[in-house]
């Protein structure tokens, strides 16, 4: 499935300041892998040594938090969007 | 960007992951690149011990900024709009019903300019903002951060674009526009509207309070703890009860007890931290209760949209914190939560919003439950103002009795509502 990513200004380093990519998977791990590939060391900087994901990184397919859905098991279609958003304080 | 003059004395060192300890400069970033840890704010406590002590506090203004050296600005020029050193109220009548001895109330309903604890937080951000070269600053908000932001920022002459869920109170939307940002209502709850915001945040070059700025913002909060102390005769309370929803001011009120602590303007002792939540949405108080050190992001269902985080930022560090200090974390229904406004309101004359209202239920379930001794001197923390939700309330609390003016229609309105008054008291004895 060819999916977009939208990348947090934290990880802009990895993707040469480029706020999207266009990417594959079947699944958010796979779009995190296909994300590694093409932008070396970013997985480690989302998934700890465990290699589940931080506690303070929000994945949301079309504004939809993954932890309502599948996780990273969460299927992707064509065309769908995904964000990568740091835990964010206020009220 | 302009230029900001910096002031020899300041004592903030930098930035530094909360979790895994990098360093980075005292920029508009709040995320770590490597962990994604949030980033807190450094201080040189050598220095803060060097230049303050009780009376320099006590000479300074009447002010959130007669603490300033603990706070993470470096400017001569501060936004002072007399926020903060709100009322501390020893309560009399509401400290008797719950069966306590020595019970405060922290009441920032009426804190200025906008009548939320929120005035606190934006005070440092908005002047870190304008440190930092910013024109342009915005937020995501439940009501109150709005309010004031929008109300800071047409006092510091800076251009205002606000976020809120389209399903606000009345009161917190018109008491945003008066101001006259560009308020954005989207379509959404609070996590949605933070989550736009945060790629908002990275589009747009504005500073955002609680998300680029959310280091210094979130310092502001402190301010609770450190009026407190200062307001007991600088003495600690042993058991604080404060409203949860990103974890942040829960959090940072423990964090001003320690810093007291650590430059020597009072003596160490412990303070139990116990946290309240609307049961409509309290993704901490489920985790404290079922003893997880992760939270469960849930969606919020409740009358106390101010506090109505779903996904909570600091909720891991709240959790911590509660269990730390033998607090506890509770969590009300919105029936209750009417009820403790009411309470509140009855027992002690103030009109506090329904997050105030879920402080106060749970204070009083902690009670019931005996999960506060009757000795230990309490501090409640109310944070927002009643007017600002009257829709929640409106229901529950009667209607005037229309009379025409004449003694006549008057003294029958009077029989009718003392026998009105009886029959209730004979029911509520039964």
């Amino acid at each position: 499935m060819s999916v977009t990513v939208l990348i947090p200004g934290a990880l802009r380093k990895l993707t040469n300041d480029s706020p999207t990519l266009e990417c594959t998977g079947a699944n958010i791990a796979e779009v995190i892998d296909a994300l590694d590939r093409s932008c070396p060391g970013i997985k480690a900087r989302l998934c700890g040594e465990n290699g589940e994901l931080r506690r303070f990184v929000n994945f949301y397919v079309n504004s939809e938090d993954i932890r309502f859905l599948q996780g990273r098991e969460t299927q992707l279609h064509d065309g769908d969007e995904v964000s990568i958003v740091p835990a964010i304080a206020g009220g | 960007m302009t230029q900001v003059s910096v002031r020899s004395t300041s004592t903030l060192k930098g930035l530094r992951c909360r979790e895994c300890g990098e360093a980075y400069p005292a920029e508009a970033r709040h995320v770590c690149e490597f962990c994604f840890g949030p980033l807190e704010a450094v201080y040189d406590y050598d220095a803060i011990r060097a230049l303050t002590t009780r009376e320099s506090i006590a000479a300074g203004p009447h002010s959130i900024w007669r603490y300033r050296n603990f706070l993470p600005v470096t400017g001569e020029q501060v936004i002072d709009v007399g926020t903060g050193m709100t009322p501390l109220i020893r309560s009399h009548r509401l400290a008797r019903q719950l069966g306590l001895k020595a019970l405060y109330i922290k009441n920032d309903a009426v804190n200025a300019p906008s009548l939320s604890f929120k005035d606190r937080v934006v005070s440092v951000a908005l002047t870190r903002a304008r440190e930092l070269g910013f024109t342009t600053v915005s937020c995501a908000s439940t009501g109150n951060l709005a309010n004031s932001t929008a109300a800071i920022a047409a006092q510091a002459g800076l251009e205002c674009y606000i976020f809120i869920p389209s399903d606000l109170e009345a009161g917190k939307v018109l008491g945003t526009l008066v101001y006259g940002p560009q308020v954005m209502a989207v379509e959404g709850n609070y996590d949605q509207v933070n989550r736009l915001c945060s790629e908002v945040a990275d589009r747009h070059g504005w500073g955002f309070v609680n998300i680029n700025l959310r280091p210094y913002y979130s310092e502001g909060s402190k301010t609770l703890g450190f009026e407190v102390a200062e307001q007991l005769g600088w003495q600690l309370p042993d058991h604080v009860v404060a409203p949860i929803a990103s974890g942040s001011l829960f959090t940072k009120i423990h964090k001003g007890f320690q810093e007291l602590i650590k430059v020597g303007l009072v003596e160490d002792k412990p303070v139990r931290m116990s946290g309240a939540q609307a049961t409509g949405c309290s993704p901490v108080s489920q985790a404290f209760r079922e003893g997880r050190d992760f939270i469960s992001p849930v969606k919020p269902s409740t009358i106390a949209k101010s506090i109505a985080i779903g996904n909570p930022a600091d909720g891991v560090y709240a959790i911590d914190l509660a269990r730390k200090t033998n607090g506890n974390i509770e969590d009300v229904s919105d029936a209750e939560i009417i009820e403790g406004i009411k309470l509140l309101a009855q027992t002690e004359g103030i009109f506090t919003e329904t997050a105030g209202g879920t402080t106060i239920a749970v204070l009083k379930k902690l009670c019931e439950q005996g999960k506060i001794r009757p000795d230990e001197t309490t501090v409640v923390y109310i944070t927002g103002n009643g007017l600002k939700t009257q829709e929640a309330i409106s229901p529950y609390v009667g209607e005037p009795l229309h009379i025409d003016a004449s003694l006549e229609s008057f003294e029958r309105a009077l029989e009718r509502s003392r026998t009105l008054e009886r029959l209730e008291w004979q029911q509520t004895s039964v």
